[in-house]
Formats: C-alpha cells, structure tokens, sequence
C-alpha cells in the first residue's frame, strides 16, 4: 500500500466514471461480473469500484489503466463546464476504402462516438480551456481526417477566443491506414495550428499517454509549450516491433516509456493521473496572469 | 543504355528488342534486305512499348521508382541546377549523409535544395543508410530552411524516401519531435517552398519534407502513409498482398492529382526515368523554374497563408448536426 501513499499525497477528489469497458485488451482484463479487474503489471485483483475512485490507477502497483476519453475529461475538466465541440463530424471514407466503412459503423456503435477524438471548452479549476483528448477505443487512436479537423478546429477556436490548449494525447496515435495520404495530411495540418495558436502567444501544454507513437508524437503531440506524460506511457516515432526488425537486436529495458522518453529530454516532466488536474491547474494559473 | 535491370513487365519489349538486333545482325551477315520485316517489327515494338508503359498498375510503377538505376536525388541535382554547394551538419549531433542540402543555382538564381539520399550501390547505401534520415538528418534541413529564409532563397526539396529511419538511437534523439518540428518550420517558412515527390514518399519523414506551397510528383513516383507492403501484414497478415494494397491506398500520382494532394504530374521518360536522366532533368528543371515563376510573385506573409490554406483544404469531413 505504499505505493498508493505515495500517489495520493492529497486526497483525490471523488469523480464519476462509467464503467471499465471489455475495449481494451491489451491493458485490462475484466473478470465476469464486472465488478473485479486484475492488474495486468502486478496482477492483483481489484475491485472496479476502489479502481474508478483511484482514477483507474492500480492502487497496488501505481499501473496506469488506459482510459476513455469520456473519463478523462470527467477526471480534468470541473464538473458541469463541459461544452463539446464538434461531435458530429464524420469522415467521408476519401479512398472509399474496402471494408472501412463498415468497421467504422461498428465502433460508432460500441464507443457512441463519431471518430477517436473529443474536444470541447471547459474549466480547470475555474479556467478556461480548449481540451482534446484522443481515444483508444476507437480504431486505437488513430489519425485521420476527423481527427485532424477537430484538432484544427480546436486550435484555432482556442487562438480566436485567446485560450490555451490542453491535449491528451493517447491510444496508439498513428496515422490512420484507411484514409491514406488523407491521415498524413494531419500531420501538416495539426502542425501549422499549433504554430497559428503559438504565434498569438498562448500557452499548449501536451499530455502523453499511453501510448502516443507515429503521425501524432511526430506532429502537434511533440510541439506543445510544455510537454507532461503519464508514468508508463509508450512514446515514440517508429513501433518497438519494427524497430527490433530492422535493428535486428533486442530493445534496451524501458524503451521508450514515458521515464526513458524523459531522461533523453523530450517532455518536461511525468506527472502521476492523481496529480495531473492539479499540475495542469497550476500551469494554467501562472500563465494566466 | 545497357546493362539496365530488367524489370519482370518489361520483358516483352526486351525480347522483341533483342530479335530485332538479331535480325539486323543477320541481314547485315547476309547481306539480305529484311527492313520491311524489321521496320514491322520496330512499329510492334514501339506499340508495345506504349501499351504496356502507358497502362502500368501501381505496383508496376513502384517497381520503377525502386528501380536500383533510378537517378538519386544527387544525379538530379546535377541534371537540374548550374551549380550545387553542399552543406553539412545540423550543428548539435553530426551529419546525417541520408540526407544532402546546399545552395544550387536553378537558371543563374540561388535557391536551397534538401533532399534524402540514396546509395548507387551496397557501398554507398550504407555509407547514406539506404537513404532512411536519422533525426539529424531533419534537423539539418531545418537548419537549411532557415537559412534559406534569412537569405530569401527559395527551398526546392526532391523527396525519395521510404521513411525516416526506425532505430534506438534515432528514438533517443527525438526523430519525432524532429520531423514536428520539420513539419511545422517548412510550414511557415516566408520564402517559396516547392516539393517534388520524386520516388518513394514515404509517409512522415517524407512529408517532414513535403511542405510545399507547390507540391510536384514524378509520373511514375509514390506518395504514402504506409508502405503497401505493411498496408498487406496490417489487412491479410502477410506482405504478398502488397499489389492490392497499393491499388486501395491511391498512392500513385494520378490519384493524388485528383485528390489534389499534388498540384502538377511531371512526365517521365517512356519506361522511366532511369531510361533517360538527361530528359528526366530537363523536363524536371522546366517544371521548377515554371513554378517557381509563380511564387515569386506572392509576397512572404502572402506565400505562407497561401500554403496554410493549401494543407487546410485536406480537412474535408461530413457534419451530421
Ligand atoms: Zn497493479
């Protein structure tokens, strides 16, 4: 339990939270019932009530569980001041690309939502913010045209009302194979908003979690004024997987998590979830005077 | 042109080719009139050679633009510019020789030039690393853009590359935040800012080189965010399904001009331009100077909100509220 005492060196305030979903495989495992998770770094049993009190934090082992983009914003933004933005853009499917459309419908129906991104306006700690925040579950975070724009649209709301920018980024976050040279595109687009909202002197703070990697860590993930990730994360450009391919030797331990990312000086410091509205909250506040 | 890899859709020509210096060996030996036969034979020979370089699929024409005689990126400069200057490092880790820039004159006129670079042969590929740029690499054409910048020289990058280099090192020295930064520094740039795809676009550490207020693509050359071959172990968990892929991604030049991904087809050369580099040069170096005609016209702040609104046009989406 020292772990757990040391991650809460304040109390954290109750949150509502939906229940932890099947979505992700990889990072949760959910017993039948729904009521138990086991850890998939200590493998303790938990049970989803204490875990959703913990912001999805294994209060054994400090693990980060991969989180909707639902929860976050309930974890971040103060309750109530949540205006989203954009909620329902589609993507036209550009390429026309087999099967793309069909997947798509399906993971609408599982994430009830229109693409991997939600953004809106809303308060931290009675401050206003632009929010954007990528989600895993659907088609893993990926890029593409929907994402692009609300992105965008984020930015340059954000620019003409002279608010900052907070993007959790997250899920995987490569370019989106199905809309081709279209996701790519993002990569420019998301770019050159960032430098439009950086050029009128406004503040872009970036959150990394897991696992921010390819088109979104090399475009506006990577450009933000401070850079924060959340203990664990996986950050970087090409996968592990291809990088062992091609080196055709075994990856050095802790490649490219969030500690390992941080001691070769590519973002500003990690930042535990339980810590992270605070940290924000602060940042926020000095730039804000 | 001998000694040329012959590509297995070529063989055809290259056979009738073959039959038709047989027969002219012949007919010199026997001292025989065949140029009826032989003139026949060079008219099929031309329609073949039409039909099939004029009807190629998109794997075919990425079979062309890895070609290993496909002129690199150095030989082009040389075909386009009076003059190159090269310049090296990125002043903060090393020189990255997977990627070359300098000064090059295009007609009498200073310009910047950066392109990823291939090797000739085994020797010089792994002396340039297959033409796959670390971040030092990125990090050297942004030195090379500003510099162009303070001096007010257009930027003129040819882009073959099949992506930035997957590697520890180049993760520890931030090849992500290299090709941001890339990406946003050639976005912005005050000066006129021209691209050619040349062969192989592959995906962000193309794109890092591909900000351009005029985006120009070689006929034959590619343009991706996945290379068909992942694209096919992604789809049907094997890379033999590459050829479909390819077709399902649209990366070939004719797609990307519809989509307006690029602005302008630069022919090549019948059968490519390892066929002929000379023509392959000049037909480029009329395209640019062309092009770059028109943006000098455009005043900085002008130039760059003019290629902001060339990229945000790639946001198109359906809105159901
Ligand atoms: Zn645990």
């Amino acid at each position: 339990m020292s772990v757990f005492k040391d991650l809460f060196r304040s109390k954290p305030k109750y949150v509502t939270v939906r229940p932890h979903k099947q979505g992700d495989k990889s990072e949760k495992k959910e017993i039948p019932g729904g009521l138990w998770v086991k850890c998939d770094k200590c493998g303790n049993i938990l049970y989803s009530k204490d875990l959703d009190k913990s912001l999805s934090v294994c209060p054994k082992c400090g693990f980060h569980f991969v989180i909707e983009a639902k929860e976050r914003i309930a974890q971040l933004i103060d309750p109530g001041s949540f205006e989203e933005m954009d909620a329902n853009i589609q993507t036209q499917d550009p390429l026309g690309f087999p099967d793309y459309l069909q997947k798509l419908y399906k993971y609408q129906e599982e994430t009830s939502m229109k693409d991997a991104a939600i953004t809106g306006k809303g308060h931290i700690s009675g401050q206003p913010v632009i929010i954007s925040v990528i989600d895993f579950n659907f088609m893993r975070g990926s890029m593409n045209t929907v994402v692009g724009e609300k992105i965008v649209r984020a930015f340059d709301r954000a620019s003409k009302e002279k608010l900052p920018v907070i993007v959790v980024s997250g899920g995987g976050g490569g370019a989106r194979m199905q809309e081709g040279v279209l996701s790519l595109m993002q990569m420019a687009r998301t770019c050159q908003a960032v430098e439009r909202h950086q050029r009128n002197g406004l503040l872009y703070i970036a959150v990394l979690t897991q696992a921010t990697m390819g088109g979104v860590y090399a475009s506006f993930a990577s450009q933000a004024d401070i850079i924060l990730a959340e203990p664990g994360a996986l950050i970087g450009f090409a996968g592990p997987r291809i990088i062992e391919q091609t080196m055709k030797q075994s990856l050095p331990e802790g490649f490219q998590t969030a500690e390992y990312v941080y001691k070769h000086g590519h973002i500003d410091r990690i930042v535990a979830r339980p810590w992270l509205k605070e940290t924000l909250a602060h940042l926020l506040d000095w730039h804000g005077r | 042109m001998a000694n040329i890899t012959v590509l297995d859709f070529e063989k055809p020509i290259i056979e009738l080719e073959k039959r038709i210096e047989e027969l002219k060996i012949f007919a010199k030996e026997r001292n025989l009139d065949l140029s009826d036969e032989i003139n026949n034979l060079q008219t099929r020979a031309e329609k073949l050679r039409r039909d099939i370089y004029s009807n190629l699929s998109s794997w075919q024409r990425i079979q062309l633009v890895r070609h290993p005689q496909r002129p690199t990126a150095l030989e082009l400069i040389d075909l386009i510019f009076d003059d190159f200057f090269e310049l090296h490092g990125d002043r903060l880790a090393g020189d990255d020789e997977a990627l070359v820039g300098g000064i090059a004159l295009l007609n009498g006129e200073p310009v910047t030039v950066i392109a990823p670079q291939k090797g000739r042969d085994t020797k010089e590929n792994l002396e340039r690393n297959f033409g796959l740029p670390h971040p030092e690499g990125y990090r050297k054409a942004i030195r090379l853009m500003k510099q162009a910048e303070k001096f007010n020289r257009p930027v003129i990058t040819l882009v073959d590359v099949v992506g930035a280099y997957p590697g520890i090192a180049a993760e520890e020295r931030g090849q992500g935040p290299a090709i941001a930064e890339a990406i946003t520094v050639m976005g912005a740039l005050k000066v006129p800012t021209i691209a050619v795809i040349t062969g192989e676009g592959g995906s962000g550490g193309a794109l890092a080189l591909a900000v351009g207020n005029r985006v120009l693509m070689l006929e034959n050359a590619y343009y991706s965010v996945i290379s068909p071959e992942s694209a096919s172990i992604i789809l049907y968990r094997t890379d033999s399904h590459a050829q479909e892929a390819a077709e399902a991604l649209k990366i070939g030049s004719r797609d990307l001009l519809d989509m307006q991904i690029i602005d302008e087809i630069i022919p090549e050369p019948l059968g490519g331009a390892h066929r002929n580099p000379e023509a392959m040069g000049r037909l480029l170096k009329e395209s640019l100077e062309r092009n770059l005609a028109i943006l000098r016209g455009l005043a900085p702040d002008e130039l760059v909100s003019a290629r902001y609104e060339r990229f945000l046009a790639f946001g198109k989406v359906a809105d159901l509220s």
